[in-house]
């Protein structure tokens, strides 16, 4: 297998863009990274999309994307995992890469979700779920996460307070990043009285739903290294892992397996630990998650997520900050291009460009990209070198 | 050889509606309903609830109760005016969810209020007739009526069923007799929402000649006379019909008040008779006689002499008992709510 | 909406409750499996799952999606069924403000879809409060 290097990187500002269809969305972000890694090629792209069925009417995204970039009749490949389908197109790249089947390759995230209303958003994300057994029931994802954080409040003593501090710490990141979809500040007050969604889930614990895109160009390291001087963004390692898909069917309901396993993986692909790490970006889908994926990353221990949260760990000024990007929470969650987009805030914050949210002395960085209540998951690791 | 009752089994719904929650929305005056009537509530059918739903449940209860395997049963049939489809049986999903498929008959059956005992009395036909070993009668409803028209204060749902058979009868049938004619008192023409019925119509030529004539006839032909009934059930639309017609043929007000539900719950139509009949059952000894005769729009009364036997002991307490489903924890709901239930309420399409 | 035929061949599951035991370990599946995720076992018996049962978690869905907004707020708990596997339902006919996982719960045969007022009914189990 090849050393990969991303080269480069792109995404807009993500939010409710009324004047912009999902392939012109993808696009613009697909020319950015594109651009930014001065290739006059590529050789393969790969798009994560959830569905494009259900909130476009658009399969076949493979040929209608790779067609729109204007260099020729390249492999275009759509890949699906929910909401890591961003993630998994990531991972296809880098093993495209990595394999030596191609040298250039572009991984895409997208999806336009604005198209639809509320009702056939919500009706469109619960597909990620056990349609025959858990969306036959009228559950939501909102819905689902709520059933996880009621066992982990039950088992852990997790608070409500905890909870919101998930959305608090992540709408401060993001309101330093000119990208994000909702940059305002929250306080965990305004969390704890936002409308209900799914009891004990509120509105401002749940990820927004967002028209977005972002993309990353990877190439061999040595490819990269004869280019220019770097420093370079290595993809230190690549792990996917699956779960049950109904949360009912989970040995553990306040445990995200596939996490905690890709993670095992990618650790020792990468001869690392989670103390090793600088920061990362994780699946923050609601406020539950990211205390349940720090607890399955190793960051902190099993039951104790929403206590390290609200002690200020994970913050920018922490230990080991968590989404500095502002997380879905703050950044949105354009369900296929969350995985690319964590890929983008990991490269520009390897590279030191972050400004204000810039993780001090950052050198390894780790992406959660997590599909359905946890039924798959993929992990990145890079590394400054 | 002996046919009747083998198990039986009610089902009723949990929310509730008050005659003055009706009347208050319709200008009405709530006492000349619940005096004049004796109406007090109604059972009100949540969205999920139909008579499909209502019929698996009442007939898992009756199949509880006659400890025979599903398999067995020979026929199904199901009476009610509010099949969940015009076109498309409700029996098949019954038959289904009890595990009752695929040897045997299904008809669903319609006879404004007497479907419930038409059920019952072709099921016991058949068994009697050696067709088959065990068959199941249904009776059930989630009936409407208009907003604002006097049926909308009984118009209401239940499900009971009976399985019969020959063997291990909780009731045996002694004798039956059927009074039919053409009397347009009730009726709702296809493709309407809403029945339509004659008023004060509905009373004397059409619900008290049927149901009168039906009982005099049975007892008649069977030599019994009120005396010999420990129970008697009637249809019941309202409180006050069926204590009128058992008072003119004799009946004490003991004899009819335990299978007097419709001042609790409403007139469950194809359920009512058949409802009563099993508030009846939960309670009666061994050796009791009880006279039933049920009454559809239309017209028409069935009648059925029954006699418990030893082994309603051994059964009653196997599901649960009528009055102790109408008295359990009732969920009232005001008369949005209950509009919404009902899907009075004009949407967007 | 559900098609016709993809909820008529789930019918045994969800008007019967079947489901499968793996003949090996005894693991059981709701619904049934080709193979046994415990022990890769392939022989399987039909078995019927418990109609009763305790509430591990639920929720109280307020913001439903297309084919429930009617019903909203409405709850959903995952259910350990007595003696056996987890099941997934709506929680009806409580008061879901006191709803409380521990609660003691039964099937109910009930509506769970329609295809507006005019398409097929899709019938199910809800659970509702035991007696």
């Amino acid at each position: 297998m090849r050393e990969v290097a991303v080269i480069g990187v792109g995404m807009n500002k993500w939010g409710e863009l009324w004047e912009k269809s999902h392939r012109t969305i993808w696009t613009e972000a697909a020319l950015k990274a594109i651009d930014e890694a001065k290739v006059d090629r590529v050789d393969a792209m790969v798009v994560g999309c959830m569905s494009g069925g259900l909130f476009v009417g658009q399969e076949h995204l493979g040929a209608l994307l790779a067609e729109q970039l204007g260099m020729g009749p390249i492999p275009g490949t759509r890949v699906e995992s929910a909401c890591a389908s961003g993630g998994l197109a990531f991972r296809q790249a880098y093993l495209a890469v990595a394999s030596g089947m191609h040298d250039i390759v572009l991984a895409t995230g997208v999806e336009k979700m604005t198209d639809v209303d509320g009702g056939a958003a919500t009706f469109a994300l619960s597909t990620a779920a056990d349609q025959e057994y858990e969306g036959f029931h009228g559950v939501t994802f909102p819905g689902l996460y709520a059933m996880m954080a009621r066992v982990h409040m039950q088992r852990y003593g997790t608070t409500r307070e905890q909870l919101a501090q998930v959305a608090v710490k992540n709408h401060a990141h993001g309101s330093l990043n000119p990208n994000a979809q909702f940059p305002m500040k929250v306080t965990a007050q305004q969390v704890m009285s936002s409308a209900m969604v799914a009891d004990p889930m509120r509105l401002l614990d749940c990820s927004p739903v967002t028209d977005g895109a972002a993309a990353a160009v990877l190439v061999p390291l040595e490819w990269a290294r004869k280019r220019s001087s770097g420093p370079f963004i290595r993809v230190a390692a690549s792990a996917h892992a699956t779960d049950t898909i109904a949360l009912h069917d989970r040995e553990d309901m306040a445990f995200l397996g596939s996490t905690a396993k890709a993670a095992e993986q990618a650790y020792k692909q990468a001869h690392i630990g989670p103390s090793d790490l600088s920061f990362c970006e994780a699946h923050d889908c609601f406020t539950i998650s990211e205390v349940m994926v720090i607890e399955a990353l190793g960051i902190a221990e099993r039951g104790q997520g929403g206590k390290l949260t609200a002690s200020g760990y994970t913050a920018l000024d922490g230990k080991i900050p968590v989404n500095p990007s502002g997380g879905l929470k703050s950044k949105g969650h354009p369900v296929g291009a969350t995985g690319v987009a964590q890929v983008f805030e990991v490269v520009e914050q390897l590279r030191g460009a972050c400004g204000a949210r810039q993780v001090k002395n950052a050198r390894w960085a780790l992406t959660q990209n997590m599909g359905g209540t946890g039924a798959s998951t993929v992990i990145h690791l890079f590394e400054r070198v | 050889m002996e046919v009747g009752i083998v198990g039986y089994g009610a089902y009723v719904p949990r929310h509730r509606i008050k005659v003055e929650e009706i009347a208050q929305v319709w200008g009405a005056d709530a006492p000349t309903y619940k005096k004049g009537l004796r109406l007090e509530e109604k059972s009100v059918p949540s969205p999920d609830q139909d008579v499909i739903t209502m019929s698996v449940e009442a007939s898992r209860r009756a199949l509880r109760r006659a400890g025979v395997d599903p398999f067995e049963l020979g026929a199904i049939y199901i009476g009610s005016e509010s099949h969940p489809y015009a076109v498309k049986p409700s029996g098949t999903v019954v038959a289904e969810a009890i595990g009752a498929t695929p040897n045997l008959h299904c008809a669903d059956l319609e006879f404004a209020c007497k479907a419930g005992s038409e059920g019952m009395f072709i099921a016991l036909s058949l068994v009697k007739a050696g067709e088959m070993k065990l068959a199941l009668g249904i009776g059930a409803d989630t009936s409407q009526g208009a907003p604002g028209d006097a049926l909308e204060y009984s118009a209401s749902a239940g499900a009971a069923a009976f399985i019969m058979g020959r063997e291990r009868l909780v009731a045996a049938c002694e004798h039956t007799f059927s009074f039919t004619t053409d009397t347009p008192d009730f009726w709702r023409r296809e493709y309407q929402h809403y029945p339509r019925h004659g008023g004060r119509f509905t009373g004397e030529p059409a619900y008290f000649k049927h149901t009168l004539s039906c009982a005099r006839e049975l007892m008649k032909r069977a030599g019994l006379e009120p005396g010999d009934f420990k129970f008697a059930v009637f249809h019941q639309p309202n409180g006050k019909f069926p204590l009128t017609a058992s008072e003119e043929l004799g009946f004490t007000r003991e004899q009819v008040q335990q299978g007097l539900l419709s001042p609790s719950i409403g007139n469950t139509y194809s359920g009512a008779s058949p409802l009563g009949l099993t508030a009846i059952l939960d309670v009666a000894k061994p050796g009791d006689r009880i006279l039933m005769v049920s009454y559809g729009s239309g017209s028409g009364s069935d009648g059925f002499v029954w006699r418990v036997t030893e082994r309603i002991e051994e059964v009653r307490s196997l599901a649960p008992q009528t009055w102790a489903q109408i008295k359990d924890r009732p969920v009232y709901v005001n008369y949005g709510t209950y509009a919404k239930f009902r899907g009075k309420i004009l949407k967007a399409s | 909406m559900i098609g016709l035929a993809r909820h008529w061949r789930e019918i045994p599951q969800r008007y019967r409750y079947e489901a499968a035991r793996c003949d090996k370990c005894s693991a059981v599946y709701f619904p049934p499996r080709l193979v046994c995720s415990k022990c890769r076992g392939r022989e399987f018996t039909k078995t019927v799952l418990p109609q009763t049962g305790k509430v591990e978690t639920f929720t109280v869905i307020r913001v439903a999606p297309t084919g429930f907004t009617d019903e909203a707020p409405y709850a959903v708990a995952v259910v350990k069924l007595d003696d056996s596997i987890r099941v997934m339902a709506q929680v009806v006919d409580c008061e879901v403000e006191k709803l409380a996982i521990g609660d003691r719960v039964r099937l109910e045969f009930r509506k769970v879809q329609q295809d507006g007022e005019a398409g097929a009914i899709c019938y199910g189990y809800k659970f509702v409060p035991e007696a």
